[in-house]
């Protein structure tokens, strides 16, 4: 449990998956991928399996929001495991396409 | 957050895609192969203790990679207008000291006499040395870049035309801000290519080498503008996209004038801002490239670029109608990108109902409004007062009116030039104009315009001024109107008003 900072950088301890923090409530939650709790990538060392429950995988460049959105999560490492908050799996964000400005 | 995460999950993605190719001399660099010469140069950077990078040059393969070398070290990375004279530079050199600084090959030694400055020319530093004396291939990987949302990424001078330039700070999160809520990442096709224009210290062209990283899409460089050329690398590369600003266009339209259509079937869009696009020029300009989506895109240095677009739908249905609301829209530059906001305000700082004319105020993350040495300029609730003039319709179409302190004051009724300006260009004859106030002993202010007229047309001073009168009240008629050849212009398309103004005050 934590209270996650905006633009923090979290890895998975059982994939290769790597996310940033692009928005987070003010509360200590438990975000894990792959059923595990995420760590800052420089102490995270892998150990364990992909919870079978948890092993939707995440896509890069992918975000991911929780039901209330309070949470949001950008993919920046693919990886086998799938995020949750607190246990409850977060969702794949649709994106709108935006006419291109620069 | 850190713009060199956008650039590690390209390399990651497409290692092997050509990122940036200089338009001069065709070099080309992949998106891995500038990952890694950040990587080389962040050390260099870190080990010579510079606190900032400058760039004192054109766009090449130097550009994005002074960039993200910078981020990659955590110095703020600070492009530097090139066409300023020696003393200017200098006295922003001493602004940013120490840093190390990549020039022009041929000015690389120009500036050995600034303390705490370490210039190095651009083929040097390309050939991976941050400073002469550093040494190459250093084995050792660079350590992590920082992800502090809160440090600066870039430091942009402002043009300065009423003043010493100030510093805008805009952090990491502003700019990844800016990506994260207008691009999705990989979204280019391999074979999709952005034809960069703009110089390395405009805010447009860092936004430039953002977006095409991020979304996967070539880019190509043409550091010197000429329409001839931009032509030619359109179609030599088979350019997707490109921006430009509104003088570049009208000179581009204005070399394909005798043709029936522009022949560039690759180009799928192009965007322009910086400046009050013509009608007439984006009118013909449509008409020249049919197939090609046109959007309008609206910022500032402070709002880390684009803050409002007006998109392709929007530019046809403009074009098309019949309905006055919805042809007017072609002269809007759009509605507000998501997670941004737009008000209009007037003196008091009360919003405006719509049509009504006021300052422009935008809020957003990706907005900075900070300016180094005086913290932000954004009010308690994050609005930035951008001291753009503008009104706004009832569906949210924002429409430029010139700078909040260009507004003429005649007699205390306030008026802005903007909208006498349209009414002259919509005169037959009538190629450019610029209006401003000009002292008067009688009204305080008077209105006073320059025009330029189209190749080969006449008019009387006299017929312009009836013109507007038969079109507005009689308090915006000119009582000075004078024909010019051209109006002064800066290199990125800005009006110099200042120089119109101090010219017909004194005639």
């Amino acid at each position: 449990m934590a209270i996650l900072k905006t633009g923090a950088r979290l890895k998975s301890c059982v994939c290769d998956g790597e996310v940033m923090v692009v928005s987070a409530p003010d509360t200590d939650i438990d975000i894990t991928c792959g059923g595990t709790s995420m760590a800052d990538p420089a102490d995270a060392s892998k150990s364990g399996e992909v919870n079978p429950d948890h092993a939707v995988g995440i896509a890069i460049g992918k975000r991911y929001v929780s039901e209330a959105g309070d949470v949001e999560l950008l993919c920046v490492k693919a990886g086998d495991g799938g995020l949750a908050v607190n246990g409850a799996l977060l969702l794949q964000k649709d994106t709108k396409k935006l006419p291109k400005t620069d | 957050m850190n713009i060199m995460m956008l650039l590690e999950m390209a390399a990651a993605t497409f290692p092997d895609r050509t990122a940036f190719v200089d338009g001069n001399s065709g070099e080309r660099l992949s998106y891995q192969a500038l990952f890694d010469n950040a990587g080389q140069h962040a050390k260099q950077i870190s080990a010579g203790g510079y606190s900032r990078v400058g760039m004192l040059d054109v766009s090449s393969l130097a550009t994005p990679t002074g960039l993200f070398a910078a981020a990659w070290a955590g110095a703020p990375y600070v492009p530097i207008n090139y066409r300023l004279t020696q003393g200017e530079i200098e006295a922003l050199f001493a602004r940013i000291t120490p840093a190390c600084v990549v020039t022009d090959d041929q000015r690389a030694n120009q500036f050995d006499h600034v303390a705490d400055i370490t210039t190095v020319g651009r083929t040097q530093f390309l050939a991976q040395a941050v400073s002469p004396d550093a040494t190459q291939d250093q084995p050792e990987a660079a350590q992590e870049w920082s992800m502090d949302p809160e440090e600066t990424a870039v430091l942009l001078f402002t043009s300065g035309t009423t003043g010493a330039p100030k510093a805008a700070v805009l952090r990491q999160k502003h700019l990844v801000s800016y990506i994260l809520g207008s691009v999705e990442f990989a979204c280019a096709e391999e074979d999709e290519a952005a034809l960069v224009c703009v110089p390395p210290y405009h805010i447009a062209g860092i936004a430039a080498i953002l977006s095409s990283v991020y979304s996967g899409r070539r880019v190509v460089q043409l550091a010197d503008f000429s329409p001839e050329r931009w032509i030619e690398l359109v179609r030599e590369e088979k350019v997707s996209t490109a921006f430009v600003v509104p003088t570049m266009l009208s000179r581009i339209v204005e070399t394909l004038q005798d043709q029936k259509s522009a022949d560039m079937p690759h180009l799928k869009s192009l965007s322009y801002g910086g400046g009050k696009m013509p009608l007439s020029v984006i009118e013909r300009a449509m008409q020249l490239f049919p197939d090609t989506d046109f959007t309008n895109a609206y910022g500032l240095t402070e709002t880390s670029s684009t803050v409002a677009v007006l998109g392709p739908d929007d530019h046809r249905a403009a074009a098309g109608a019949e309905d006055e609301t919805l042809k007017r829209r072609l002269v809007s530059v759009g509605t507000a990108l998501p997670g941004v906001e737009i008000e209009i305000r007037d003196d008091e700082g009360n919003t405006v109902a719509p049509g009504e004319r006021g300052e422009i105020y935008v809020r957003g993350e990706q907005v900075s409004g900070e300016y180094e040495g005086r913290g932000p300029v954004t009010d308690s609730d994050g609005w930035f007062p951008t001291r753009d003039a503008g009104s706004m319709d009832a569906e949210g179409y924002l429409f430029l009116e010139g700078r909040a302190d260009d507004v003429i004051v005649r007699g205390g009724e306030n008026m802005s030039p903007g909208e006498i300006e349209d009414v002259l260009l919509e005169h037959a004859a009538v190629k450019d104009a610029a209006c401003v106030g000009i002292p008067s002993e009688q009204w305080g202010e008077a209105v006073a315009a320059a025009v330029v007229l189209k190749a080969d047309a006449k008019v009387e001073a006299t017929e312009l001024k009836e013109w507007v009168k038969s079109n507005m009240r009689s308090s915006r008629v000119p009582e000075t109107l004078e024909f010019w050849k051209e109006l002064p212009y800066n290199e990125t398309g800005k009006l110099l008003r200042r120089v119109v103004k101090e010219k017909l005050s004194s005639a």
